[in-house]
């Protein structure tokens, strides 16, 4: 994770955290992984602890895949972490959040059932901040190298020199 | 090696474009002896320089210039600056193409014979007796040394082929085979077999799939007749008072505007590129463009009917493993109106890696409808359509005004409507392949839609008449003896052949015309 993710410093932050949301920890200019199973932790600086935890449980409601852990969702929407990028994000989420408050419940993070987070998503499904946060998502996600192997894709082989003796034709159950 | 022509020298010929076509041709007339410079938009890579990772060799290798999109097409909606999925480097698209090297059906090349009046299409036969190709598809084959013609074995089948081909046994189809494809099956030509390493999309580093930016560019420079500029980027063709072609101004690699003067201008840009310099070539004596007194440059864009069909199973098919395009169904490739549609289609096997999986399966698409698909990615085989498409004279290349390029030059707007022929014949194909999975014991299909287009046709069609269309029988313009016209854009019609090969062939004959016009002096 080199300098976005910050394994070590967790427990510190942890130990600073002002909120526990549903699935993350949200501190001072830091968003976490609450299981300690998660071991992850990434700061942030130019967006709102609490805006960047909900554009990773955005990320997970608009490509979810329960293998798949909250670190890869962080690190796909790292990039809007940006002074560039910022003063869209916290206005499309304080959309988001409003639209969450629509429907009764305080804010986005707040809501337990996917099914009412996809409804919202819905709701905002044509604005400029979900497809953007979307469109990012098709490479900021499934372009991370790391993530590959959980879908079992292999990527390159030409430095393993291909597939002609390592399996291209090794189908057996037809 | 590479010979050096000055700009003022108007003895060349100048090709614009280095791929099937242009590389080809480049190639073709300087082993007679012929001086060509090729003006190539793109830079030069070869295989230890492709990447086999899908989108850094997307950056590395796709015209991502601007382009602008309108129809009913949904490449239009998904892919609004993308209507292309073709290559800006020294071979063109012969680096991305996936080798499959099919012949045109005899009666393919007499659509409007064969098919009759279609409503709303504008079908016209080819200048061409079927005949009179077969030599030079033969020519063509042995340059490509495609496989399972002239002698050479069929490569065998990965994963993904022999889930294909027991789905279509099943189903009764009977022509189905690992393809005629430009991979070599065994060491040929100088270069190695195919080593079963997928990302043929992204350039073969082994150089086991023919390309022109490592056979014909090289084999054209040795000669000492060929020079081929990189980074230049075509914008003007000048013309003098009699109506002939004199040379071509372009944006060199710095940015500065040359000109290479010329006795012969062949235009190989592709379906887009191509168009788009005629009409950027109007002057007053040529006011709608070059070549265009027939008012067809630009129109009767074709893009084959396409789409695909992926599947899951409940077990690993690792359908990336192995050539990209690894087998084809050639059964429904006849022309039988009592489908509901004229013309036909081709099915080939087809992988894309994860990333790219999740950008084309359903584009736009969201939520676990779409992620469970994504979930069984290794369980996944998959299939590309690839069938005639009617041309229409409103589906159109036109310039874009409003649009323009880092060189200040008007960029184009592609224009596409499915005709309804279209739809007929992508709906059958889809039923199909999802049939062929189906039998296979797939739990789950999704007919994908097109890709961004890879099959530019059209544009510049070829004619007998000089009011039907843009070029001649040898792609020579009916209106400018001396500009020609050398790629896909010549196309009359699309066939549902995959055209790399066509394109080949029509560049080596076309090769053999000119250096006979010249010789003649009539050019």
């Amino acid at each position: 994770m080199s300098n976005t993710m910050k394994t070590l410093t967790r427990r510190q932050l942890l130990s600073q955290s002002a909120a526990l949301g549903a699935s993350f920890a949200i501190g001072a200019g830091f968003v976490a992984g609450r299981a300690e199973a998660e071991n992850w932790a990434m700061e942030v600086d130019h967006l709102a602890p609490g805006t960047m935890a909900v554009l990773i449980q955005m990320a997970r409601d608009i490509y979810p895949h329960d293998q798949v852990a909250d670190r890869f969702y962080a690190l796909a929407v790292k990039g809007y972490d940006t002074a560039e990028a910022a003063p869209a994000i916290e206005a499309g989420v304080a959309m988001l959040n409003e639209a969450a408050r629509e429907t009764g419940h305080a804010g986005y993070l707040d809501m337990g059932w996917e099914r009412d987070r996809v409804a919202v998503l819905r709701g905002i499904e044509d604005s400029a901040f979900f497809q953007q946060v979307r469109g990012g998502l098709v490479t900021g996600l499934y372009n991370q190298k790391a993530v590959w192997p959980i879908f079992g894709y292999e990527g390159e082989s030409y430095s393993e020199g291909g597939y002609l003796y390592r399996g291209f034709d090794d189908i057996n159950w037809l | 090696m590479t010979a050096p022509f000055d700009l003022t020298d108007d003895g060349v010929v100048v090709i614009i474009g280095t791929g099937a076509g242009g590389g080809v041709l480049a190639n073709e007339l300087a082993k007679k002896g012929v001086s060509v410079v090729a003006l190539e938009a793109g830079g030069r890579y070869l295989p230890d320089d492709y990447i086999n990772d899908e989108w850094d060799s997307f950056g590395q290798l796709a015209w991502t210039d601007p382009r602008t999109t309108s129809g009913d097409w949904r490449v239009a909606k998904d892919f609004s600056g993308l209507p292309a999925w073709i290559v800006k480097a020294v071979g063109g698209t012969t680096t991305h193409w996936a080798g499959a090297s099919l012949r045109f059906q005899d009666h393919e090349w007499k659509a409007k014979t064969t098919y009759g009046e279609v409503a709303g299409a504008n079908l016209l036969d080819w200048p061409i007796d079927p005949r009179e190709m077969d030599d030079y598809y033969t020519k063509a084959e042995d340059k490509l040394g495609v496989t399972r013609t002239n002698g050479r074995a069929g490569l065998p089948g990965n994963n993904n082929f022999k889930v294909f081909e027991k789905g279509a046994r099943a189903l009764g189809y009977e022509e189905v085979h690992t393809g005629r494809m430009a991979i070599n099956s065994a060491d040929n030509d100088g270069r190695m077999a195919c080593q079963q390493t997928g990302f043929c999309f992204q350039g073969c580093k082994w150089g086991a799939k023919w390309s022109a930016a490592y056979t014909d560019i090289p084999r054209g420079e040795a000669t000492g007749n060929l020079e081929v500029r990189e980074n230049c980027h075509a914008a003007r063709i000048l013309h003098d008072a009699d109506g002939k072609v004199t040379g071509v101004e372009y944006f060199d690699a710095d940015g500065n505007l040359q000109l290479q003067k010329a006795r012969v201008v062949c235009v190989a840009g592709n379906s887009f590129e191509s168009p788009r310099l005629l009409l950027n070539s109007a002057s007053s004596m040529f006011p709608d463009g070059l070549a265009n007194s027939s008012g067809q440059v630009g129109r009767n864009y074709m893009r084959h009917t396409t789409g695909s069909v992926y599947a899951v199973f409940d077990q690993p098919v690792r359908m990336w493993r192995g050539t990209t395009m690894a087998g084809i169904i050639q059964d429904e490739a006849r022309n039988d109106p009592s489908r509901g549609f004229v013309g036909g289609y081709e099915l080939e096997t087809l992988a894309l890696g994860l990333p790219f999986m999740a950008a084309f399966l359903d584009p736009g698409a969201w939520g676990r409808e779409f992620t469970t698909a994504l979930d069984h990615y290794e369980n996944m085989a998959g299939m590309w359509i690839v069938g005639e498409d009617m041309p229409q004279e409103t589906n159109r290349v036109t310039l874009n005004s409003d649009v323009k390029d880092a060189h200040g030059l008007p960029v184009v707007n592609v224009h596409f409507d499915d005709h309804p022929n279209d739809i007929a014949m992508r709906d059958h194909a889809y039923k199909q392949g999802m049939a062929i999975y189906d039998a296979v014991g797939a739990t789950r299909v999704f007919p994908t839609p097109p890709y961004p287009s890879t099959h530019n046709l059209g544009t510049n069609r070829m004619s007998a008449n000089a009011q039907d269309g843009v070029v001649n029988a040898h792609g020579q313009s009916h209106d400018i003896a001396n500009l020609f016209v050398s790629d896909g854009s010549q196309f009359t019609t699309g066939a549902a052949e995959n055209p790399t090969l066509t394109i080949v062939a029509l560049a080596i004959r076309q090769a053999d015309f000119i250096a006979a016009e010249m010789s003649r002096q009539n050019i």
